[in-house]
């Protein structure tokens, strides 16, 4: 992933107060997280497969010695899905859930960017969205004049895994 | 003296030491019984005397206090003074038990239960009877709460703190091996520089010719001049660890204070004045000391003894790391393995033959590895000769416990989770399977019931046997109450074997008198369920008349398991074998459908449910029908199902890798684990599994019939 790491250093907009966000394509939107939260990035894999689970998690796989349960985002977004390509990656991160820090990987289609995005630069989302629910969007920013929709990622992931396992418990 | 970090650091390990002596010593206790076998008396005066000693250095007043006057008891039936009667040894193990609550409420900076230590106290000085030192002992525990930093709380009894001089005269003669005993005299020295001014005179004169001279012996003495007005105890306590290693004379100088007339005269009845020259000039006494296994030697771990087995304190969380490291160098080598299964073999003898040396190298490691976590089932067992000694007597039964096998080692984890169980067992062989000594007269029995504890290996399991000689099961009592709570059919046929295991069943209880010893109805299947918890497998097996055994299976280890991979469609699962009754090649006649859609399996005389994997997982299978699969017939909580697998493969160890530390908990899926070419596999939860297909075929057939 060098391509991801000289862009972020070309980027001279880098400021002390700016966050800095990876950014990646999912059925031609920008979406970014916290690039703090990521781990490591990598090619996509086979996974195995985990019964009684949500569609949206595809299974499990090897991450060095850790078992680590793979997210497909667009699964995760209800959004259609599509054959795994070359540039379908893994984003590993740590996500926040009710309990304890977990390491989970997401499917995306592509990675994209590093950008600095200044706080003052990041807008609430609007609250009621054409029926999408936005309570896992951080916030909108505008860069070079694209929206990136900036994910909460511990609401995204690290909460929905938590709710399900109570739900399924039950 | 106060507690700086270090202190307190070496303060833990002085908490985790008493805790030894004092189980040494309620052991010791508990075989005291009638014969006062004086070895067994000075084991458990050490262990006091060692707590003592700790507490004191600590500053623990309230703790050293108390020991003061159990060690005081101790030394009279050393001595041979005081008869061992069963009073005293009574007084003695709650003595035990008070200290270990004090020992744990100072630990964790909490009030100390000051009614119970007074009312203990009061029983110990009964028993030493009138005696002047012993009475001030009590309002001394009440006045000085352990509050680990409270100042200049020494060891000595109450008398003896009021010992303050206007200066000290210190003659210091240590034996040649005080420096091998790792004791530092210029710190001694420092520690007493702050209480005073301190002039030391070293005596050279026994320092022999070089060549005949020893550099670890200690060949100076010293004279020390302290002046200032300091405690007695004060100067105890610097000398308290190397009092049995030394001539040690303390003699007050310039105006004495009132009651300081000579401490010599004070202490020469009350032995907790151990510094005193009668006592550390015995030779016999500082040899002793080291030899004493049993006697842990709070706080100063330069004492250890020598020749007991060597033991080391490791944070379980280190070992887990090394496990886990050593399992993923298990996989790199069978990945390994792979690749030179793969290329033409022609010139990779070589390869192979480094890739066996690895496996063996790899496997020996990860033996010795999972050895560190290993313990001694007497860690579990030893509780029990008192829980026996207790509740035998508050039920009026005579009882010998037996302990065999207490060597066997098993997994840590293991051990701690199955003592609760076999608490609960032991409890019930004494309240329901054995009798009272009128009753074992009448059955012609003798009169003392025996309960025996064994532990041994059976092929890669850990066998614990529950075995009582007592009433054993009342089958028609079992049966009658089974059918009343409705927990079996009115009608249905049992073994006496099945008879016997109703009593795991969850709400059954045959006491007919409730105690507080068991007998709520909670028990058995509780111990049951924690058992399979662990992975492992209870049964009991009795004659009337004659005793129950109670045979508990388990696994040496949570770490890993013996697995059998099956293949179902394209996944691979793992079955623990230790599950795993038999496999059986399907045949079209053995398989019938009930209610259209259920299958059972004829397997003999017995018929049993099929549970499909791949219905069960949503996956896809090489066959729909159980008519030509194979059939893995597993087991748990004494039920069994026939699962239908396409194919099995290897049988493995395998590392357990949780589920829930990334993602959650799944059912039917024990754990995860990586297989050799990398990928992970999920460990299939047997109980849980056969709970679901239990749970699926009853609400179909309820549905079908409604």
């Amino acid at each position: 992933m060098s391509t991801v790491k000289s862009k972020a250093g070309a980027d001279k907009s880098a400021t002390e107060t700016s966050e800095q966000y990876l950014t990646f394509m999912l059925a031609g939107e920008e979406y970014g997280v916290d690039i703090l939260r990521v781990q490591e990035i990598k090619g996509w894999d086979k996974v195995t497969r985990i019964p009684h689970s949500p569609d949206y998690v595809l299974g499990v796989i090897n991450l060095r010695g850790a078992v680590v349960p793979i997210v497909d985002l667009r699964r995760r977004f209800g959004l259609e899905t599509i054959e795994f390509g070359p540039t379908t990656v893994i984003i590993v991160m740590r996500v926040a859930g009710a309990r304890n820090e977990r390491t989970v990987g997401v499917v995306v289609d592509a990675v994209s960017e590093v950008y600095n995005v200044d706080p003052a630069d990041m807008k609430p989302p609007p609250d009621v969205c054409g029926g999408v629910d936005t309570v896992f969007v951080k916030a909108l920013a505008t860069i070079e004049e694209k929206m990136l929709i900036l994910l909460d990622i511990d609401r995204l992931i690290g909460n929905s895994i938590a709710e399900d396992a109570a739900t399924a418990a039950a | 003296m106060t507690l700086d970090l270090e202190m307190a650091e070496i303060a833990k390990v002085f908490f985790q030491e008493s805790r030894e002596g004092l189980d040494a010593m309620e052991a010791g206790l508990l075989t005291l019984g009638a014969t006062a076998d004086s070895e067994n008396i000075n084991t458990i005066f050490r262990a006091a005397h060692s707590i003592k000693g700790g507490a004191a250095t600590f500053g623990f007043a309230a703790v050293a206090d108390f020991t003061h006057g159990v060690e005081t008891l101790l030394d009279e039936m050393r001595n041979g003074v005081r008869p061992v009667t069963a009073e005293a040894v009574q007084t003695l193990l709650q003595a035990c038990d008070c200290l270990r609550e004090m020992v744990a409420a100072t630990e964790a900076e909490q009030p100390l239960d000051q009614g119970r230590i007074a009312s203990l106290n009061l029983d110990i000085t009964n028993i030493l009877g009138e005696r002047p030192h012993a009475a001030p002992a009590a309002p001394a525990v009440s006045a000085a709460p352990a509050i680990p930093a409270a100042p200049a709380a020494p060891a000595v009894p109450a008398a003896a703190n009021g010992v303050v001089a206007a200066g000290w005269r210190i003659n210091f003669e240590p034996v040649a091996d005080l420096l091998r005993l790792r004791n530092e005299p210029t710190r001694m020295f420092a520690e007493l520089k702050r209480m005073g001014d301190f002039t030391a005179h070293a005596d050279v004169s026994r320092i022999p010719l070089l060549d005949a001279l020893d550099p670890e012996s200690c060949y100076l003495s010293w004279k020390i001049e302290l002046a200032g007005q300091i405690p007695r105890a004060a100067l105890d306590e610097v000398f308290d660890w190397v009092d049995s290693g030394c001539r040690l004379e303390i003699i007050p100088t310039g105006e004495a204070a009132p009651i300081a007339a000579g401490p010599a005269a004070a202490g020469t009845p009350a032995p907790a004045l151990s510094t005193l020259p009668t006592e550390a000039i015995k030779p016999a006494a500082a040899k002793a000391e080291p030899a004493a296994g049993a006697a842990p030697l709070a706080a100063v771990p330069a004492q250890r003894p020598s020749g007991e087995p060597n033991s080391i304190r490791v944070a379980t969380e280190k070992v887990d790391d090394i496990i886990n490291l050593v399992g993923e160098l298990l996989i790199t080598q069978s990945m390994l393995c792979g690749f030179a299964d793969g290329i033409n073999p022609s010139d990779l003898d070589r390869l192979r033959q480094g890739l066996a040396q690895l496996a063996r190298n790899t496997r020996e490691l990860q033996e010795s590895v999972m050895q560190i976590r290993m313990l001694p089932i007497s860690f579990s067992f030893n509780r029990f000769p008192r829980i026996v000694h207790d509740l035998s007597r508050k039920l009026g039964k005579k009882v010998e416990l037996k302990l065999v096998g207490e060597a066997t080692e098993l997994d840590k984890t293991v051990l701690e989770k199955i003592n609760d169980p076999l608490v609960h067992l032991v409890r019930n062989a004494l309240d329901h399977g054995l009798e009272t000594p009128d009753q074992r007269l009448a059955a012609g029995k003798q009169e003392t019931g025996t309960l025996e504890l064994s532990a041994f290996h059976e092929g890669g399991n850990i066998i614990i046997e529950v075995r009582d000689d007592g009433a054993g099961l009342n089958k028609a009592r079992i049966l009658k109450k089974a059918r009343e709570r409705a927990l079996i059919a009115p009608d249905q046929d049992l073994t006496d074997e099945q008879i016997d295991n109703l009593i795991f069943m969850p709400g059954f209880s045959t006491a007919e008198q409730l105690s507080d010893v068991s007998g709520r109805g909670v028990g058995m299947d509780v111990v049951r369920r924690n058992i399979n918890d662990l992975g492992g497998h209870v049964q009991i097996s009795s004659e009337e008349g004659l005793g129950s055994t109670i045979r508990i299976r388990l696994p040496l280890t949570l770490a890993i398991l013996d697995g059998q991979l099956v293949r179902v469609g394209k996944e691979v699962y793992i079955i623990s074998l230790l599950a795993i009754v038999e496999t059986i090649q399907v045949t079209k006649q053995l398989v019938n459908t009930l209610v259209g859609r259920a299958q059972v399996f004829r397997l003999r005389d017995e018929y049993l449910p099929v549970v499909k994997l791949c219905d069960q997982f949503g996956i896809e299978s090489d066959r729909r029908s159980a008519e030509d699969g194979l059939l893995v017939v597993v087991e748990s909580d004494g039920r069994r199902v026939g699962v239908l697998v396409d194919d099995l493969l290897a049988q493995q160890q395998v590392v357990i890798k949780s589920l829930e530390s990334n993602f959650r908990s799944v059912s039917g899926i024990a754990g995860a684990t990586i297989l050799g070419d990398g990928q992970v596999a999920l460990i299939i939860d047997v109980p849980g599994l056969i709970g679901a297909a239990m749970k699926q075929s009853g609400a179909a057939v309820t549905a079908h019939a409604a």
